[in-house]
C-alpha cells in the first residue's frame, strides 16, 4: 500500500481546508438526522427511536421512497463536498467541471494539476470510501439477520481479518490469484472457522460467535502482520497498520472498480433479498413455512457476505464496526423491515465512511489517521451499548 | 378432496418420532391432533407443512402428503406456502415489528423479489387483521402485546398467507381461558370461511368443544381417528394417557366434557403399540 500525497499549498501550514472538514462533517450529520427522521420537514418531536421506550409502543409511519431518495441525495452531496476538502482548495463547481470534462460533456477543463487532484486522487478515494462503506454496512445488516445475532459484523466475526490475510498473501507473496479472489477465499475461510469454532463450543449464541470470531480475527491479524514483516523491505509497520486498521489512502480507480463491481453484483443481490430476510423474523421454521428455502438462502447469503467483504477488504484493509454501527443506527430510525433497512443501511454506510475518511485524512493533515482508528472510536461504544441493551432485555 | 397423509415417518438422529402415520382430514373441518407429550403432534404438522428440513439434528422423513389431490411435498417451497400455512408453537422474535408488519410477513410467498406491497397484499393483511379482531392494534409493536394477542397475530399471518390448509401447533399454550377460547373460535371461523384447520392440542376438553374430528397419536402412531364422539371415550383415552376418564355433558353447549382421575400405576393397562 502506498500513501497518497497531494501537492500542498503553503507547505505544512494547515490551510483553511482541513479546518473546514469537521464542520462540514457535523453539518452533514445534522442534515442526515433531519432528512431521515423527518422527511416532511416538520414535527421535530416525532418519535425517532421508536418502540422500546414508548408506553404506547407506536411508531409514526415513514414513507420508504422519500427516505431512500433523501439518503441518495445526501450521498451524492457528500461525494461532491468530500472532494472539495483537502490541502488544495477545490470548489464544488471545479469538481463538476473535472468530472464533466472526463465524461466528454465539453466543459472548460481545469488545469492539469487541479484536474489530477480531483480526478486521479480525491474522486477515486471518495468513491472507494462510499463503495466500501455501503458494502460493509450491507454485509453487517445481512449477517445480523441471518445469524439472529445483533453483534454480527464482518469485522467482529473475523471475515475482514481473513480477507486481509488473503489479500496480503497475494500482494506480498505474489501468489498467482487475483487480489479480490484471494480476499474472498480469506473471508470465507474465516467465516467457516468462526462458525465451526463457535458451534463446537455449543449452540451458536451471539456471545460465543463473537468470541470465536475474536480468536479467528486475532490469528488472521497475527498471520497478516507476520507475512508483511517477514517479506516487507522498508515501511512494514505502516503497511501492517493500514491492513489491520483499514485505510483508504491507497485508493485508485482500480480500487473503485473492484469495490464498485462487488457492490453492484453481490450488493444488489443481497439488498434485493430483504423480503426473504424479513421472513426469518420468527425463526427458521417460520421462514420455511412462508416458502423460504432456509438452507439454500443461508448458504447463498453467507457466501454473498463473504464475497462482498472480500471485495471491500481487498481495497481498504479491515475497517471495523461499519457493519455493526450503521445497520443499528438505521434500524433505530426506520425499524427492522429489511426491504427498507438493507438499501438504506448501504446508503448510510457509504455516506458515513466518506465523511469518516475525509475526517481521517484532514484532521491531522498532513499526517493521515488510518480511518479504522476513527470508526473504532465510534464503533466500540456502540458495541458496548448493544451489549448493555441485550443484558437489559434478557 | 381431503388431506391425506400416507406412511408419514420421521426419524431424528436415529430416534423414531413418527412411524407409518396414515391420516385423512375432511375439507372444511377443524381437526384436533391429540396425544401425550412426545407423541409426534408437532412433527406431523411440520411434515405436512414440508418444513421438517429446518429442524435441528440429522433428520429423515418419508411418506406422501396429498392436499386436494396435489402432492404437497413435491411442490417448490414457495408454491407450497401458498397452499399450507403453519402457526408454530410459541413463536418469538427479537425483531422490533409492528403488528401490521408481522401479519404482512404472510404475504412473502405471494411477493416477488423487488415488488412493493400490492393492493392485494394490503387487502389480505387488512382482512386477516379484521378476522382476528386486531384492526385497532395494527400499529402497535408486536413486543408490547399480550400472549393471547400475539397468538392472534400469528393466526392473522397464516390467514394473510391465503392458504386453504391451516396447521396450528398448540395455539392455546400459555394463554388464559378467555384467550384460549378466542383463539379456537377464530380457528373455527376460518374453517367456516372455507379453509381446513388441523390443530395440535393438549387440552382434550378444548378439542371436545371446538373440533369436528380428532386424531389421537401415541408414540408416533395413530391410535384412533374420527368424530369427537367416537374418539374421546374412556376406552380410547384411558390406555393412551394412563388415566381414568368420565365423559359428561356440558350443560350449556351440550358438547362432551371429560373429567379425569388418576389411575394407580399397577392398574395401568398396556398401551397399544
Amino acid at each position: 500500500m502506498t500513501q497518497t500525497t497531494e501537492p500542498r499549498r503553503g507547505g505544512t501550514r494547515p490551510g483553511p481546508a482541513p479546518a473546514r472538514a469537521p464542520a462540514a462533517d457535523r453539518a452533514a450529520d445534522r442534515t442526515e438526522t433531519r432528512d431521515v427522521a423527518h422527511p416532511a420537514g416538520g414535527q421535530p418531536d416525532a418519535p425517532v427511536a421508536g418502540a422500546p421506550g414508548r408506553p404506547d409502543g407506536r411508531r409514526r409511519p415513514v414513507s420508504a421512497p422519500a427516505l431512500l431518495v433523501g439518503a441518495a441525495l445526501l450521498l451524492v452531496a457528500s461525494v461532491v463536498l468530500a472532494i472539495t476538502v483537502g490541502p488544495a482548495q477545490i470548489s464544488a463547481v471545479e469538481v463538476w467541471r473535472s468530472v464533466a470534462s472526463h465524461a466528454g460533456l465539453g466543459t472548460t477543463p481545469l488545469t492539469e494539476l487541479r484536474d489530477a487532484i480531483v480526478f486521479d486522487m480525491r474522486l477515486p478515494r471518495v468513491l472507494t470510501a462510499g463503495a466500501v462503506g455501503a458494502g460493509l454496512a450491507l454485509a453487517g445488516a445481512v449477517m445480523q439477520s441471518l445469524t439472529r445475532n445483533p453483534l454480527a459484523d464482518p469485522y467482529l466475526l473475523g471475515l475482514s481479518s481473513g480477507a486481509s490475510l488473503g489479500a496480503v498473501g497475494v500482494l506480498v507473496l505474489g501468489v498467482g490469484v487475483a487480489l479480490p479472489a484471494a480476499a474472498f477465499l480469506g473471508a470465507t475461510g474465516a467465516l467457516v472457522a468462526t462458525l465451526t469454532l463457535a458451534g463446537s463450543l455449543g449452540a451458536l449464541t451471539p456471545t460465543r460467535t463473537v468470541l470465536a470470531g475474536l480468536a479467528v480475527a486475532q490469528l488472521c491479524a497475527a498471520a497478516t502482520s507476520f507475512v508483511i514483516f517477514w517479506s516487507s523491505t522498508g515501511d512494514s509497520y505502516r503497511e501492517i497498520l493500514s491492513w489491520l486498521m483499514g485505510s483508504l489512502g491507497g485508493a485508485t480507480w482500480t480500487s473503485v472498480l473492484i469495490a464498485g463491481a462487488a457492490l453492484l453484483v453481490v450488493g444488489t443481490m443481497l439488498a434485493s433479498a430483504g423480503g426473504t430476510l424479513d421472513a426469518f423474523a420468527f425463526g427458521d421454521t417460520s421462514a420455511a413455512a412462508l416458502g423460504v428455502d432456509v438452507r439454500r438462502t443461508r448458504w447463498v447469503m453467507l457466501t454473498g457476505v463473504a464475497l462482498l467483504t472480500g471485495g471491500m477488504v481487498a481495497v481498504s484493509g479491515s475497517i471495523g464496526f461499519i457493519g455493526l454501527v450503521l445497520p443499528h443506527a438505521t434500524r433505530l430510525l426506520v425499524g427492522a423491515r429489511h426491504r427498507l433497512l438493507l438499501p438504506l443501511s448501504a446508503l448510510a454506510g457509504a455516506t458515513f465512511l466518506i465523511w469518516a475518511d475525509t475526517l481521517a485524512r484532514s484532521v491531522f493533515a498532513p499526517r493521515e489517521l488510518p480511518v479504522g482508528v476513527l470508526t473504532a472510536f465510534i464503533g466500540a461504544p456502540v458495541f458496548a451499548w448493544i451489549l448493555r441493551r441485550r443484558r437489559a432485555a434478557s | 378432496m381431503t388431506l391425506e397423509v400416507r406412511g408419514g415417518a420421521w426419524r431424528v438422529d436415529g430416534t423414531v418420532v413418527l412411524d407409518d402415520v396414515d391420516l385423512t382430514v375432511p375439507v372444511g373441518t377443524v381437526t384436533g391432533l391429540l396425544g401425550p407429550n412426545g407423541s409426534g403432534k408437532s412433527t406431523l404438522l411440520r411434515l405436512v407443512a414440508g418444513v421438517g428440513g429446518s429442524l435441528p439434528g440429522r433428520a429423515s422423513g418419508a411418506g406422501t402428503v396429498r392436499w386436494r389431490g396435489v402432492d404437497l411435498l413435491a411442490l417448490r417451497p414457495r408454491d407450497r406456502a401458498r397452499r399450507v400455512a403453519l402457526v408454530e408453537q410459541d413463536a418469538r422474535t427479537e425483531v422490533d415489528l409492528s403488528v401490521r408488519d408481522a401479519v404482512a410477513l404472510g404475504r412473502t410467498p405471494h411477493r416477488s423479489r423487488w415488488a412493493v406491497d400490492s393492493a392485494a397484499d394490503v387487502a389480505a393483511v387488512d382482512a386477516a387483521l379484521a378476522a382476528v379482531e386486531l384492526t385497532a392494534l395494527a400499529d402497535r409493536r408486536f413486543g408490547t402485546l399480550s400472549g393471547g394477542e400475539r397468538q392472534r397475530v400469528h393466526l392473522a399471518r397464516a390467514l394473510a398467507q391465503e392458504a386453504d390448509l391451516l396447521l396450528l401447533d398448540e395455539p392455546t399454550n400459555h394463554l388464559d381461558i378467555q384467550a384460549q377460547l378466542t383463539a379456537l373460535r377464530l380457528v373455527q371461523g376460518s374453517a367456516g370461511a372455507g379453509s381446513t384447520a388441523v390443530v395440535a392440542l393438549h387440552d382434550l376438553n378444548l378439542a371436545a368443544a371446538h373440533c369436528d374430528h380428532v386424531v389421537l397419536l401415541s408414540r408416533g402412531r395413530v391410535v384412533a381417528a374420527g368424530p369427537v364422539a367416537d374418539v374421546l371415550v374412556p376406552e380410547v383415552i384411558d390406555p393412551v394417557y394412563g388415566v381414568t376418564t368420565t365423559v359428561l355433558r356440558h350443560p350449556v353447549t351440550d358438547r362432551p366434557v371429560l373429567a379425569f382421575a388418576a389411575t394407580s400405576p399397577s392398574a395401568l393397562p398396556s398401551v397399544p403399540a
